[in-house]
């Protein structure tokens, strides 16, 4: 038995650098939304951005500025400005937007409270009471609006080229067609193209050739274009292009419904996911243990706050994208020491005396709560995440799956088979699985039970204290985090049958998704009352959950 | 099965041995003298004392005994349940805040047209969130007795539906502590939606008069003080005779060995449902007596951790002492209206403590201390 401390300590540790090796293989082997990861890395996009345009630009000098500032000739400059795709032009023609461009000559602009040649760039003195602003109407608005996009979408980062394409969507005009196309060409960022492809589309509606309108029906019907489709369906008259119109606003009014339901279903796997978490580790010291450790929720917060400790230790650093990696292992740690220290001074001296673990575990979370509070001020602490976790998938133009949530799933999976793993493949989780079966007669087939105990109970927190972890990333982190899902969490292991791994995750997942369907008849609060309500009916039927175990056991079956 | 191996047996709490005479000489003296100086010295400190003299009680320390003598009364209540029968509820906040909100329901409407927007039926918060009619379950509100009866009603119902299905299923020990908790906790979201028609958030407050007596006089006050004195005394005595009776004593057997109780042929869910029922009941009216000396009643009360607090109430005065419990509030309530005010960063730890030190080194309470250093 000597050795056996060792080697569980090995297999332990073992199993927990696999744990974290998934969830780091995880995030290579998905492929990730480009938009994002280039706004973090500024070099990263550098040749998607198209070269810079000649310094010289052939088309606005001091003739063109001239005739911008001249409102009767505006129109047409501007027209021919976004014509000739003139990048070079972006600048003045942003001032004029926002009324920061000035009379001349020469015409003066201002950018970021000081004053340039509008023409050159350069730094400029002058009196700015002898400056005239060039002001502009609604209409010109519009128009400059829509130019300012149209050059837009050639340059800048892809997250701007995007929003720029989307403007033009709302805004459209003939004249900026091909601007568009002339972006389209170049674009290589995969959603960003998609984007200009739309903008075209919704353009080329427009256009006088019905074959045009008919190909452009289609990849808006792609697009999920609804509100585009129905706004030309008022005005078209080409019978075969209203035909394909109809059939494109059901086609998108059907994939609409579908991706409200998957997206309905995501979130409730989501909550579930996060339910399965906080539940987890109390599905081995409740479910397992017989231990009421009401107190669990704050090993959660220890895990949360200790993934805040990371990052700060990390912030300034280059690898600061990568600290959650750091993060999952001091969480584990801190919330594993903290739930030993608790199993030593409190739960240990009450084994067979549920009622009052309760009560002592309960007074433990007030004091840790306390001592955060105190440790770390009452407000809440920033952790923000990742590069690669902001941002999401566009399943479909109408569902965007955001990453942090498809990595907590991905991440409670594999805490989940992590946990099945230890209780069933390692010495220790055989040893956990006899003492709670039969404390005695393990006990007299030589296992420590104490010794069992404490490292039970250190790893059922320490996997709140990962649960935490990924808390940190969704939520806030206050020193009262955990009092929200102690109850949560205990409705979870109730429903899903003591000691049972499979109940407590088909739990979760279905408190998770029945709160989520819910919740756009009830509302979040009825939902969540309606689910409780749910749960107390549903243990009055089945008192076992939903997974019971035989025994012959008369008390507390 | 896996909890079968950790039996729940409670420690071996001593229940005083039946006797003709509820307490014997010597305890009813020191009862009697706390109710003494509860309804007689009190209110005359209060009121024929000059507010420049030493000796003058002021109003908050009249309504801080008031308050505590409302916490002292759910502490026993809660004793009747979780000392005496064994079933450990985190739920009975909800029924102290049930039978508080049936009393505000009337104290709201009591305010009349002196409320801000000074509409003569509607409360302040209805009209707030543009309301033009009270809803169904606020009819007859204005009326006293109504309002009375609900305190009683409202929680002794909830209660006897809940434990019917509960007891029923043989849902016991920490189960059913878990899900009396979930229970308070739904509560308390729906209570906190505006919609429900009991004030959101904020509750009901700013109360100008009950009965048509201004609550902000001296006399009232001390009225309610010497109804909330009485009450507990009541409930004690009421407690005491049913421990000692018959019925009393399956309670015992039911938290000491229920499944030889049902062996024996007597049927322990009548028994759970009636106490239970009974110190839900008990939980109302001394909610309805705390609201007006407290002037508010808002969701918070249906907090979890309002709830196990109660307990720890209880624990630290000594489980099934009945004595016991109303000691522990006292000790509890007035450490933490001194310790809030004095170190409001202390209080948590001192409260957090207490729940450890109780349950690990004073199984059976201050009370059992007392009687331990009397007789070793």
């Amino acid at each position: 038995m000597r050795s056996v401390p060792n080697a569980e300590g090995r297999r332990l540790l073992i199993l927990f650098v696999l744990l974290t090796m998934v969830t780091a293989r995880a995030d290579e082997a998905f492929p990730r939304g480009p938009g994002p990861t280039s706004i973090a890395g500024p070099a990263g996009q550098a040749p998607d951005v198209a070269p810079p345009a000649p310094r010289l630009a052939t088309t606005l000098d001091a003739a063109t500025l001239d005739r911008l500032v001249d409102p009767d000739t505006r129109d047409e400059t501007i027209a021919s400005l976004v014509e000739a795709t003139d990048v070079r032009a972006l600048p003045v023609l942003r001032a004029l937007l926002e009324g920061n461009l000035y009379r001349g000559p020469p015409v003066f602009m201002e950018q970021q409270g000081t004053l340039q040649d509008a023409l050159t760039g350069a730094p400029a003195q002058a009196d700015r009471d002898q400056l005239e602003q060039v002001t502009i109407n609604n209409r010109v608005r519009k128009m400059l609006e829509r130019a300012v996009a149209a050059l837009s979408v050639l340059e800048g980062p892809p997250g701007e080229r995007l929003a720029a394409a989307r403007v033009l969507q709302e805004n459209p005009g003939p004249e900026v067609l091909p601007a568009v196309q002339k972006a389209l060409a170049r674009e290589r960022d995969p959603q960003v193209k998609k984007g200009l492809q739309a903008t075209a589309a919704m353009l080329a509606l427009a256009s006088a050739d019905a074959a045009q309108r008919l190909a452009a029906v289609e990849e808006l019907r792609k697009a999920h274009a609804k509100r585009q489709l129905m706004q030309r369906l008022e005005v078209e008259r080409d019978p075969q292009v209203l035909t394909a119109l109809y059939d494109a606003v059901r086609n998108v009014d059907l994939a609409l419904q579908r991706a409200a339901t998957v997206g309905l279903l995501f979130s409730g796997l989501s909550l579930g996911s996060i339910l399965l978490l906080a539940a987890l580790g109390l599905a081995i010291t409740f479910g397992l243990m017989g231990v009421i450790n009401m107190a669990h929720g704050e090993l959660l917060m220890v895990g949360a706050y200790a993934t805040w400790l990371v990052q700060a230790a990390f912030r300034g650093s280059r690898h600061f994208d990568w600290y959650l990696l750091a993060a999952l292992p001091a969480s584990f740690v801190a919330a594993a020491l903290v739930g030993a220290l608790l199993e030593i001074t409190v739960v240990r001296k009450l084994y067979g005396r549920p009622l009052e673990t309760l009560l002592a575990t309960w007074g433990a979370s007030l004091l840790i709560i306390q001592a955060v509070r105190v440790a770390f001020g009452a407000q809440n602490v920033e952790v923000s995440n990742p590069g690669w976790m902001s941002g999401g998938v566009t399943l479909l133009p109408d569902l965007v799956l955001p990453w942090n949530r498809i990595m907590i799933l991905a991440f409670s999976a594999s805490v989940l088979f992590g946990v099945w793993l230890l209780l069933r493949h390692t010495r220790l989780g055989l040893l956990v699985r006899a003492v709670t079966q039969d404390r005695q007669r393990a006990a007299g087939l030589g296992v420590r039970t104490p010794r069992v105990d404490l490292l039970a109970f250190a790893i059922g927190s320490g996997i709140a204290g990962l649960g935490g972890c990924a808390l940190s990333q969704i939520g806030n982190v206050g020193p009262e985090l955990g009092q929200g899902f102690i109850v949560d969490s205990f409705m979870v292991v109730v429903l899903g049958g003591v000691g049972q791994l499979a109940g407590t995750t088909i739990a979760a997942a279905s408190l998770g998704v029945v709160n989520k369907l819910l919740e756009p008849w009830a509302g979040a609060v009825m939902a969540k009352i309606a689910v409780l309500l749910f749960v107390i009916v549903f243990i009055q039927r089945r008192p076992q959950g939903l997974f019971a175990l035989r025994g012959r056991a008369l008390e507390e079956g | 099965m896996n909890t079968a191996t950790v039996a729940l047996t409670p420690p071996a709490v001593s229940t005083p041995a039946p006797s003709r005479r509820l307490y014997p000489q010597r305890v009813w003296t020191v009862i009697l003298a706390v109710y003494g100086v509860l309804v007689i010295a009190l209110p005359m400190l209060h009121l024929a004392v000059p507010a420049s003299s030493p000796l003058h009680v002021s109003d908050y320390t009249v309504t801080l005994a008031g308050k505590i003598l409302c916490y002292a009364t759910v502490a026993l209540a809660m004793d009747l349940v979780w000392g005496y029968t064994g079933i450990l509820s985190l739920g009975h906040g909800l029924f102290f805040a049930l039978g508080g909100y049936a009393m505000g329901m009337y104290l709201m409407r009591a305010i009349g047209r002196d409320g801000v927007y000074g509409d003569p039926v509607l409360p302040d918060f209805m009209v707030f969130l543009d309301w033009k009619q009270l809803p169904w379950y606020w009819t007859g509100s204005n009326h006293f007795l109504q309002q009375a009866l609900l305190v009683v009603l409202v929680p002794g119902l909830l209660a006897f539906v809940f434990g019917w299905f509960a007891f029923r299923s043989r849902i016991r020990g920490v189960y059913f502590s878990i899900i009396t908790q979930a229970l308070t906790y739904a509560a308390m979201l729906l209570f906190f939606r505006n919609q429900t028609g009991f004030g959101g958030n904020n509750g009901f407050t700013d109360f100008k008069r009950i009965l048509g007596f201004p609550l902000a006089n001296p006399l009232t006050r001390v009225v309610l003080l010497v109804l909330s004195a009485t009450l507990l005394l009541g409930a004690l005595v009421l407690c005491r005779a049913l421990v000692l009776s018959k019925v009393g004593r399956v309670l015992t057997a039911i938290r000491d060995a229920e499944d030889r109780v049902r062996f024996c042929g007597y049927d322990p869910v009548s028994f759970k449902l009636f106490v239970w029922t009974l110190s839900a009941a008990i939980c109302g009216i001394a909610g309805a007596l705390y609201v007006p000396q407290v002037g508010i009643i808002n969701p918070s009360e249906m907090s979890p951790a309002n709830s196990v607090e109660i307990a720890i109430a209880v624990a630290l005065g000594g489980r099934g002492t009945l004595l016991g419990p109303i000691l522990g509030a006292a000790l509890l309530h007035g450490a933490k209206s001194v310790l809030t005010v004095a170190f409001p960063e202390l209080w948590l730890f001192v409260l957090g403590l207490a729940f450890v030190v109780v349950t690990r080194w004073l199984p059976r309470g201050v009370l059992g201390l007392v009687y331990r250093e009397r007789r070793p």
